[in-house]
């Protein structure tokens, strides 16, 4: 019972106990929150992406593609776990962008094309949802509205709009009539130019139909959405058999995502076979089958490295927190060397006198922690209204909205993170107490006692 | 004399401590014995090893050699269960500076060996009777408005007696005290030794080291110890 009395008042009375407090609640507070953040917006790429791949991928890296994809689509559909299919041909392209109104194209550059058919694609991925214009109306998300007989081709939304300071887009209301060359260089199945000699690049326009925000910066500010058949024939993909990158899939709800990929990858590697003396069968046998986590890994990993560097970053402020604690505990326990003597003198033990000093420092880490937690808590509850607050007066912001394709900053708040959090700084407290306490425990009472009378 | 009427025999200590390289002989083979309700004083000057003799007795410190005996038994032959025990309840302890604990008030300090001995059960079950007892030594010492204080609130002679009240909580068999009255006036040192008198009058043993002579001359026998040995 002393233990737990001493330790209070020790915690109360000394004011060195305050700043190992606070060193622990600020390492508290700022791991929180950093972590919340990044987490959030690891999560939020991550969700992104998955939004606009599906569950699984059946694709080939080479940009040659491979054949007989309505074949197996076909097959997919009758899958009583599958939801939708959607074939996808990717492929680079040059693109100039031209009003029509100005002589000189505002846009050339390379970008990725992505050929679709915008119904199927919508029910895999969020496709429909990206969009400005056509959300009631996917099915005629290539049609511009001001010529429906044109061919019309949906550039992410940065192609055409750039963000302001508040993180949006300004999207007119009226879809300016923009039109874009796409310059491709069509291939054979065997990876040649389809085109020798002069003409050997596939050119077509498109007009603008809509605008597609993802919120993945990667497809919005580089991504051209051509239909189907269109991107085939830029990409030398229709010749027989038509050819495709890649078959989105999306799994019925509660389908485990690994057993769906399993259950594709068995029926693929069936279709292979069954196609095994077909022409260009060797295509087949490059394609993979993987989930969206597996086929994004790289991009997302970058987003988890990022986070993970940062966790260690905070590992670090941990192992400081250790030693700003080790250090606070070392001076108080050379100022109550006397108050160890006196305690041993009534018959305290070396167990409890260790008892008594990490008690304190575990009573350090509750309040550290309780007001980290707190602030921490707070912060991140009003950290958009804080951004914003700072953006009007000082036109400060965490995250450039020019740069970043967020819109608020993430602030879910983890229950399990901010449990870990504090666990891990309830052990930097006891690591950091543990040498002080033991030397506390250790020090012999005639000694202490001998040494203050001097 | 039976041999019962020895509380507490120091048989042969010798003690030594390093000072640099040289070792420096502090105690050089004492034997002291004390009689059950003895106030015994040890004189001698600073340096001689008096509060060095005194915390061996009291288990504070080991002797490199020679051995304490405790009501007949060695306690070097304890074990630390055992020793922390001794110094809970056998023993009490008042040192010249009080060493009061600054975090606590009077009423606590004075409670504190009641609370140490026992677990927080035991505690929670026995502490309105220790909490009485801590408030009638108070109230004997002439400290009652005092309970709530804290010790650096305190005159030197109402701390020095606050340590006594804390020594005398567990009704110890023997009373060690180190120089009690070496931090106080003379008024004040006066009211602790009759507080020794008085303690003693009631049969508690009590031993007192102090420089002192006329200091030691109230104590019912007096040895002094000069060179590291009892003259």
């Amino acid at each position: 019972m002393y233990k737990t009395i001493l330790a209070i008042r020790y915690l109360l009375k000394r004011r060195i106990s305050y700043f190992s407090v606070i060193a622990v609640a600020l390492c508290v507070f700022v791991v929180f929150v950093v972590i919340t953040v990044l987490s959030g917006l690891t999560a939020e790429f991550k969700r992104s992406t998955y939004l606009s791949l599906g569950d699984c991928i059946i694709s080939s890296k080479s940009l040659v593609g491979f054949g007989y994809y309505d074949d197996f689509v076909k097959i997919l559909e009758q899958e009583k776990d599958i939801k939708a299919v959607s074939p996808v041909v990717r492929n680079y392209a040059f693109v100039t962008g031209t009003l029509e109104s100005d002589k000189e194209p505002r846009l050339e550059r390379t970008v990725e094309i992505m050929g679709i058919e915008p119904l199927t694609h919508s029910q895999v991925t969020e496709w429909g949802k990206w969009l400005s214009y056509h959300k009631e109306d996917v099915i005629n998300a290539f049609k511009p509205n001001f010529a429906p007989n044109l061919a019309g081709c949906v550039p992410g939304i940065g192609l055409m709009s750039e963000r302001d300071s508040e993180g949006d887009y300004q999207i007119p209301k009226e879809l300016p009539k923009v039109k874009f060359e796409v310059n491709c260089l069509p291939l054979t199945a065997k990876g040649a130019l389809a085109k020798a000699g002069a003409g050997e690049i596939n050119t077509k326009t498109f007009y603008c139909s809509d605008v597609a925000q993802s919120g993945l910066a990667r497809a919005d500010w580089n991504q051209i959405y051509l239909p189907f058949e269109d991107a085939q024939v830029l990409c030398g993909m229709d010749g027989q058999p038509k050819r495709a990158n890649a078959i989105f899939v999306k799994f019925k709800a509660g389908v485990n995502l690994e057993a769906g990929c399993d259950r594709v990858r068995t029926l693929w590697i069936d279709f292979v076979k069954r196609k095994a003396n077909f022409p260009l069968a060797n295509l087949l046998e490059k394609v993979k089958v993987q989930s969206w986590e597996v086929y994004s890994r790289q991009i997302v990993a970058i987003a988890e490295t990022q986070q993970t560097l940062m966790i260690l970053c905070f590992g670090m402020i941990g192992i400081i927190t250790v030693f700003i604690v080790f250090v606070v505990f070392y001076m108080i326990v050379s100022h109550k060397s006397k108050d160890i003597g006196v305690l041993k003198s009534v018959g305290t033990s070396n167990g409890d006198v260790l008892l008594l000093f990490l008690g304190f420092g575990l009573l350090v880490a509750i309040c550290g922690s309780a007001i980290g937690s707190a602030g921490g808590w707070w912060f991140l509850v009003h950290i958009n209204q804080i951004e914003d607050w700072l953006f009007r007066h000082f036109e400060f912001q965490l995250f450039d909205r020019r740069l970043y394709a967020i819109g608020d900053i993430p602030n879910a708040i983890d229950l399990k993170v901010l449990g870990c959090i504090i666990l891990s700084a309830i052990a930097a407290c006891l690591t950091g107490a543990l040498i002080p306490s033991w030397r506390a425990a250790k020090l012999e009472p005639a000694e202490t006692l001998q040494v203050n009378q001097l | 004399m039976s041999r019962d009427d020895y509380i507490l025999k120091a048989e042969g200590i010798y003690k030594s401590y390093r000072m640099g390289v040289a070792d420096v002989k502090v105690l050089k083979g004492v034997d002291l014995a004390v009689k059950r309700g003895e106030f015994l004083a040890i004189v001698g000057a600073s340096g001689s090893g008096k509060s060095t003799l005194l915390h061996i007795m009291g288990v504070l410190d080991k002797p490199d050699k020679g051995v304490v005996r405790f009501e007949g038994r060695d306690l070097s032959q304890s074990s630390e269960r055992e020793i922390n025990r001794f110094r809970n309840k056998m023993v009490g302890f008042v040192f010249q500076f009080y060493h009061l604990l600054d975090e606590l008030n009077v009423l606590e300090n004075v409670f504190l060996p009641a609370m140490v001995g026992k677990g927080v059960v035991g505690w929670l079950a026995s502490r309105k009777k220790a909490k009485k007892r801590a408030a009638e030594l108070l109230d004997q010492f002439g400290l009652s408005e005092r309970a709530n204080h804290k010790p650096y609130q305190l005159s030197g002679g109402e701390r020095q007696r606050v340590a006594i009240g804390r020594a005398l909580m567990n009704e110890p068999k023997i009373l060690l005290a180190d120089e009690p009255t070496g931090n106080l006036d003379s008024a004040a040192g006066n009211g602790i030794l009759s507080v020794f008198e008085k303690m003693h009058s009631i049969g508690q043993t009590i031993v007192m080291v102090t420089h002192d002579e006329r200091i030691a001359s109230r104590a019912g026998r007096i040895i002094t110890l000069a060179d590291g040995k009892i003259t």
